[in-house]
Parts: structure tokens; sequence; C-alpha cells
């Protein structure tokens, strides 16, 4: 048995999951200070959750692909991105995002005011009133975020399909695994990698919640 | 010069805070009814609500005025500010929480945490974080992390509203033991007449966001001359009233005519009397006497408190507060006659 599709997954979501979690973070962090075109920012990072996979997959071949500005770019230093697995990293970072993005924004907003002020009366940076005050107080929901993004990065399938293929070995996820084998009737690979997937998914759960009932208690 | 200036005006929705204060090395009461404006007062001169329209001044320098489009950080306001909850941050040790707000760092820092610490009876509970502490202990560890931030004013917002008695008059002397070094101004805001009278010099009244007239204590609590203030300060005997004559007005609302040997002014809207002040009478009809019926009675710790009606019907309630002793000897059943003096009737006028 060929376990590329493992490996290859767990690449993809762990970059896409390191990714979402820093720029989630700091996006929810220039949002919640914007006073003006806060629906705006807001809006514009929330629309990779509504757009369909395939029109998030097909921005991003009109920006990567050979034609494209970032593509033509990429060509004069003989990079190619359409086809490899840092196509596929990228899908699931934009996939990944939204969720992270909205789960931390939401905790931070959560973070009692009054200590807020506190620490502005008393003198701290906005910095650190940010990773001092906000962003410690507000681990279960960075945890929850990432536990989503993570989640998420994984099961990508539409903008993986079309910005990285389905080429075995090299970009083969689980979940596009699954479809070949269901397309060519390989049904025990398929059951096996939906076995796979269960228990990465259902792992995934368990961390999140040993880690905030420990956060409570 | 060591005084705060502030007069200003914001509007949020259909509430209106109207402010003006000066004060100049002392402790000032600001008083109001829950909701009226009080913490969003502080809140504008700490610098983390922002006003629409004013200039705010401490010791000289501006620390807003709208004309001048200025508005200082709350960073740079150098203003201490104490929330009725400690607002303590949770992820952090008390040590650590004292240190946030000192500028130096090292041995100075250190030094500061250490007078702090000691100043306010924080020893041994350094490494503590809050969830490890009780309620006087996290209150008096806000007070210590405000006061190590060396501040030029300090902003009370109830700081014992969420204390019990013991705790409460323990806090109470600490705050007089850092006021005995404090040279700056303090405003104190509370809805609590005892704590206003035990801590403050001058008092404000702050009623549905308007700030009347700041005046001593004594004299407020003497004259209340506002419908607000009479409330604030403890009265709850208040019934509306309507001038009859120069020496003659009808208490509307306890069915009864009054008389004064002071002038009645023309405009008299209500008329207050403390619960203590009372007096029960024999049987026989007196002036500004009247027969009740008791409705009910309470048991308080040194007092009774004795809910009396009008026996004429139809009335509002009066408070009578009475010492134990005294209530015994009355020996009273279902009715007394009981008598408003006249030297303590608090008329107001609309």
């Amino acid at each position: 048995m060929d376990l590329s599709p493992l490996f290859i997954t767990l690449k993809v979501a762990c970059f896409g999951t390191m990714v979402a979690f820093i720029t989630g973070i700091l996006a929810a962090r220039v949002v919640i200070r914007m006073e003006r075109f806060k629906s705006l920012a807001d809006g514009f990072f929330t629309m990779p959750m509504i757009l369909p996979p395939t029109v998030l997959g097909f921005f991003f071949l009109l920006l990567i692909g050979k034609n494209g500005p970032v593509g033509k770019f990429l060509m004069h230093f003989d990079m190619n991105l359409i086809f490899t697995w840092q196509s596929a990293a990228l899908a699931a970072s934009v996939a990944a995002f939204p969720l992270m993005y909205r789960t931390v924004r939401g905790a931070f907003e959560q973070v009692d005011e009054d200590l807020i002020y506190a620490a502005q009366t008393l003198g701290m940076t906005n910095r650190n009133i940010f990773w001092k005050i906000i962003f410690p107080n507000s681990k279960q929901g960075v945890a929850a975020g990432t536990i989503l993004a993570f989640a998420r990065a994984t099961g990508e399938f539409g903008a993986t399909m079309m910005l990285a293929g389905n080429i075995p070995g090299k970009t083969q996820t689980i979940s596009i695994a699954i479809y070949t084998a269901v397309q060519n009737g390989d049904l025990p690979t398929a059951y096996f990698w939906t076995c796979i997937i269960i228990g990465l998914s259902f792992g995934a759960i368990i961390i999140l919640n040993g880690w905030l009932l420990k956060k409570s208690t | 010069m060591d005084m705060l200036y502030a007069s200003f005006e914001k509007t949020i929705g259909k509430f209106q805070l109207n402010v003006n204060l000066e004060a100049e090395n002392e402790v000032m009461g600001v008083l109001g009814e829950s909701g009226c404006g009080k913490s969003m007062t502080l809140r504008c001169i700490a610098g983390v609500l922002t006003p629409d329209r004013g200039k705010i001044i401490l010791n000289g320098r501006t620390l807003f005025d709208s004309e001048k489009k200025v508005n200082l950080p709350p960073q740079k306001r150098n203003v201490g500010y104490l929330s009725q909850n400690h607002a303590l941050f949770p992820n952090m040790t008390v040590e650590q929480n004292i240190a946030c707000g000192i500028k130096g760092k090292g041995d100075k820092a250190q030094r500061i945490i250490n007078i702090v610490i000691n100043d306010f009876c924080l020893s041994g509970l350094e490494n503590h974080y809050p969830n490890q502490l009780s309620g006087g202990q996290l209150q008096r560890a806000a007070l210590a992390r405000m006061i190590a931030s060396e501040p030029e004013l300090l902003l009370l917002d109830e700081p014992f509203s969420a204390l019990d008695n013991t705790l409460k008059w323990k806090l109470e002397q600490a705050l007089l033991n850092v006021w005995e070094q404090f040279s700056g101004e303090t405003l104190f805001v509370s809805h609590n007449r005892d704590e206003v009278y035990h801590l403050c010099n001058r008092v404000a009244v702050l009623e549905n966001g308007q700030m009347k007239e700041i005046r001593s204590k004594m004299d407020l609590f003497d004259n209340p001359n506002t419908l607000a203030a009479t409330r604030l300060t403890g009265c709850r005997n208040i019934s509306r009233a309507q001038r009859i004559s120069n020496f003659e007005f009808k208490a509307i609302d306890w069915n009864i005519i009054l008389h004064s040997p002071k002038k009645i002014p023309n405009n008299l809207q209500y008329v207050g009397i403390h619960a203590h002040h009372l007096l029960p009478m024999g049987k026989e009809k007196e002036e500004n006497a009247m027969m009740c019926d008791i409705k009910r009675k309470t048991d308080a710790p040194f007092s009774i408190i004795v809910q009396l009606q009008n026996i004429q019907g139809d009335c509002a309630p009066i408070r009578w507060e009475v010492a134990k002793e005294e209530w015994k000897k009355l020996n009273a059943h279902d009715t007394i006659n009981i008598c408003l003096p006249n030297e303590r009737f608090i008329l107001l006028e609309a």
C-alpha cells in the first residue's frame, strides 16, 4: 500500500495550519483595532469560507497560473507553483484562514474590556497589551481556531484539485485519494483512507477537548 | 499647580453626559445612582472613552481639548484607574501585575514592587495568581498596581462594591493611608452615601448624566437641594408637595397638611424626611402628626424599621427607624400617631 497520501496530507495540512495560525491572528488583531472599514475588512477575510472551493481554486489559478501576474513573476526565477505540493499547501492555507481568523477574533473581542482599560491607564503599549493581555487570555479561542483550521486544511479538496491536481506521490492528498479510489471502483483503498481520515479528525477533536478542559479547571 | 479641570459632554444614543468639575488636591466624591454616567465620566477622564466636546486639564497638562484637537491616549495621561472589578490580569501573578505599570526596569522597579507589596499587606502573595486570592486581596493588589504606576490622579470607580462590610472597612483604611502620601487629586465614584461621607471632602452629584454643583459633604448631607441628592444622601421618605399658603403645604403622597415655621418656597415640589427623624406621639391630635397603620416591622441589628401608612388609606408608605429600646416602651400594635417634626423637613423646589 502506498502511504504517500498520508504524508502529503500531513505536510500540506501542517503547513496550511501554520500559515492560517499566523495570518489569522495578525488579521484579527488588525480588524479588532479598526474603526472605519471594519465590516469591509471582515467580509474580505471571511470570503474564502463563503465561496465554493472551486471558485477559490479558479481565482488562484488565474493568479499563479502561467499567464497570471504571480505566475509570470515566478517564471523569471524558473519557479512554478501549479501541480506542486506547495500549491496544495497554499489552497489549504487560504481555506483554513477564515476559520482561524473568525474564531480568534471572537476570542479577542471577548476579553474583558476592563482589563484593556486597566492596561492602557497603566501605560502599556498597544503591542504589549495585545501580546501580554489579550492573546494569553484568549488561549481557548486560539486552540479552537487552530483545530478547526487543521481540520479544514486536512479535508481540503476542491481548490487543491484545481491548483495541485491529482499526481500520486506528489500532490495526491487523502481526500483526493479517496475520490480517485471510488472513481476506479477500488473500494478497499477508499475504506482504508476513510478510516485514516476519521481517525485524524477524531484525534483532533480529542486533543481540542483535552486542551479546553485542562484550561477551564 | 495641582488641579484637575474637566468640562465635557458625551452623547451615546439617548444618554447625555454633561460633566463640569474642578478638583484641587483633594478627594472628591461623585455620587450617583446606577446608570447615571459615573463610570463614563471616569472613563472619559482616563482617556479610554473620548468625549464629544470639551476640555480636560490635569496639573497644567491638556489631556483633551476638542477645539485644539488634543486627545492624549490613556497611556500618556498618567492617570490611575481602578474599576469595580479589580481588573487584575488573570494570566499574571500579583508581582507581574504590579510590574506592568512601572515605567523603569531592574532594581528600581523591584524596589517599587517591594514597597507597594509591603504597603498593601500583600507579602507572601507575590507569586499567587488572581484566581487564588480573596476579594479583599484582589482589590488591594489592584490598588497596589495602580499606585506603583505613580499616577498624578486617581480615579476610583466603586472600588468597594464587591466587598463585604468588614473588608470594605479595611480597604477604606488602606485608601486613607494612600492619601496620606499621595499629593494629587482623587475622584471617588460611588452610589453609597456612607463611603462618600467617610472618604471625601467635597461631593458632586450626578443625576441622569447631568452634573449639578459641587458642594462640601456637610452642606450636601444637611441640605440636599435636588431630588437625586436627597435620595442619594439616604432619605427614603419623599412625597410630592403642594404649597397652600406661606406656612402650610400638603404632602400629596402621604395625604397630610404640614405646617412649617419657615416660609415655604413658591415652587415647592417635594418634601422629604429621614426615617430616623419621625417622632411617635400620644393619641391626641397634634400639628404635623397623623394616625398610621403599622404595615410591617423589620428587625435591624440596632433598630426596628417600621413601615407606616396613613390610616386614611390610599397613601404611600412611610419608613420609620426607631431604636429597639424605644420601640419596646411604646408597646404599639396596629396603629400609632406619628409626627413629622417641621425642623427636619427637606423642602425641594422645582
